[in-house]
């Protein structure tokens, strides 16, 4: 159930430069508006990300695309006070407009090869949805947990395409037990799909700590007679699956599980 | 009827005024960066604004449906201030993101040196990022006030066909109109303009060029002013065709001078893939998609 979009401009109502949903061939009609959305940034090799993105971009995008990667390749450090890639990562909106933006962005950052200070910099002076690009970006450019600081900081705002965006691949793999399952617990609170998850059965199996706060909100929902969320008994069924070994549980002596 | 409201304070205003103001047609603002009543008292705090306009202020925005874009700049009330005016040298980075339509309010409020240089310089920022400007005239003293705004602007880098100047009234109409600037008027409650005059200045000088704002703040405002000059235009025979062309296409062709302008809401729904019940439901009325628990 989605709220009735904003009407967009007409084209007769149009004044030069209003952007309605140009950028994209026809081929995006096959693939639905949101196919290179979600967290497919995340997933998708870069390289089959720019096939994909350059197949749905319409020629001024793509032009625009390529010149914005060979500039991010040519000079990955900063020219002046900004450099040209992280101009470029401002502009991609508004140039391969909104639905393509995040697959533009996270390329435009793999390619630069931005580091954990880079990523944080244009994170931290990053509109929400340049934000959300260097969430996606993350598993593709860092092995570490240096950028863990922006997973938390995403995780502490009530947006929620940020908030998806942070349980991607690499808050998957670097959040400890405690903040992990308080993000799954945020998603059932604020309406993000389980689905957008990264690992969510390997990390949810034989986590009795996350099954008790689960069976708590279940609780307290029902409680307050309003339903419960069909997504907490998918993820409390996945606890309840096969005990392994827990991931980077919190307590040392493993007491929880 | 659609409605865009060229000039509101968004921030300042609560979720009711959203969904009152959906209701009411309006699904397009642009909210200029401005003055919040208490002063600021260092650059840092213009810095978590900027980024609550291109953040925060649109997921809400799109939550009820309504686009939003913004427009950035040191306020003329706050350029007077030495510790605040460092932050035009923090513009630059944000004038390039894709939310920012135009550089405003800029302009003048007691008409002084400190105020004349910064609008100055950042009428050469809109010029220099391709965006038109978004220009307060005074409250007080306000003729000489907008013939010293159109000076100024004159001897800029930036056309006035790329400025929309605003809060005009019946003793700056023309001379603002025959300057071939945008025409801005903030219909208010009690102040400033409202629907009866903005309607008999619709009729003296033509729809061409006029934009009509809310200008809705933390101060006595209504964010519905808009759709209650819309109506009484209607009511005194202006078409549905002048109403769309004052508060829609208008504003439309002049924030679309900055290239910039998608007036598509990007769904805030991080389930809008379609494979989920909605959840935070009331019991008793269904909430708009992607609408949060506050609790969270």
């Amino acid at each position: 159930m989605t709220r009735p979009r904003a009407t967009p401009a007409t084209p007769e109502a149009d004044a030069a430069g209003v952007q309605a949903t140009a950028h994209t061939s026809g081929a995006e009609a096959a693939d639905g508006p949101t196919a290179a959305q979600g967290t497919t940034p995340a997933l998708t090799p870069p390289a089959e990300l720019r096939r994909r993105l350059t197949e749905l971009l319409d020629g001024a995008a793509r032009a625009w695309l390529d010149q914005a990667l060979d500039e991010a390749s040519a000079h990955p450090g900063a020219h002046g006070p900004i450099s040209v890639w992280e101009l470029r990562l401002a502009e991609a909106g508004r140039r391969c407009g909104p639905v393509h933006a995040d697959a533009a962005r996270v390329l435009i950052l793999h390619t630069a090869h931005a580091d954990a200070d880079a990523l944080t910099r244009v994170y931290f002076q990053g509109t929400a949805d340049e934000r959300r690009a260097v969430l996606h970006a993350l598993p593709h450019l860092l092995t570490g947990p240096d950028a863990l600081p922006l997973i938390e900081d995403a995780l502490r705002t009530n947006d929620t395409r940020l908030v998806a965006a942070a349980l991607g691949p690499y808050g998957a793999r670097h959040l400890d037990a405690h903040a992990w399952r308080h993000a799954v617990l945020k998603c059932l609170f604020t309406g993000v799909g389980l689905d957008h998850v990264a690992d969510l059965a390997r990390r949810a199996r034989g986590d009795g700590e996350l099954a008790r706060m689960l069976g708590d909100y279940a609780e307290e929902r029902t409680a307050a007679g309003r339903p419960v969320p069909e997504d907490l008994r998918r993820v409390l069924a996945l606890t309840e699956s096969a005990a392994t070994p827990a991931h980077g549980t919190d307590d040392p002596h493993g007491k929880e599980s | 009827m659609r409605i865009f409201d060229p000039h509101i304070h968004m921030t300042s205003r609560t979720t009711d005024d959203y969904e009152a103001m959906y209701a009411a047609g309006v699904r397009a603002v642009v909210e200029p960066a401005f003055w919040l009543g208490q002063p600021r008292t260092s650059p840092a705090s213009f810095l978590d604004y900027f980024d609550s306009l291109l953040g925060w202020e649109p997921f809400r925005a799109a939550q009820y449906g309504i686009a939003h874009h913004c427009t950035l700049a040191l306020n003329p009330k706050e350029a007077n201030d030495p510790r605040c005016t460092p932050v035009l040298d923090e513009l630059p980075r944000y004038l390039v993101k894709d939310n920012v339509v135009a550089v405003g309010e800029i302009g003048y409020d007691s008409m002084t040196p400190a105020e004349d240089a910064a609008f100055a310089a950042q009428l050469q920022l809109a010029a220099d990022h391709g965006l038109p400007a978004l220009v307060h005239t005074p409250h007080r003293d306000k003729l000489a006030g907008l013939r010293r705004t159109l000076d100024v602007v004159r001897e800029s880098a930036l056309p006035l066909d790329r400025v929309l100047v605003d809060h005009l009234n019946e003793t700056t109409v023309k001379e603002a109109k025959d300057s071939g600037c945008w025409l801005g008027f903030s219909v208010y409650p009690d102040t400033k303009m409202d629907e009866e005059r903005m309607v008999a200045i619709l009729r003296d000088h033509g729809p061409e060029r006029v934009l009509v704002n809310s200008a809705a703040d933390w101060g006595k405002s209504d964010p519905l002013k808009t759709r209650k000059v819309a109506d009484l235009m209607l009511a005194e025979g202006f078409t549905e065709d002048d109403v769309d062309r004052v508060l829609w296409r208008n504003p439309v062709a002049f924030y679309g001078l900055s290239g910039r302008l998608d007036l598509d809401v990007t769904a805030t729904d991080a389930t809008h893939e379609g494979n989920s019940i909605l959840r935070g439901v009331p019991r008793d009325e269904p909430r708009p998609a992607g609408v949060p628990d506050t609790e969270a």
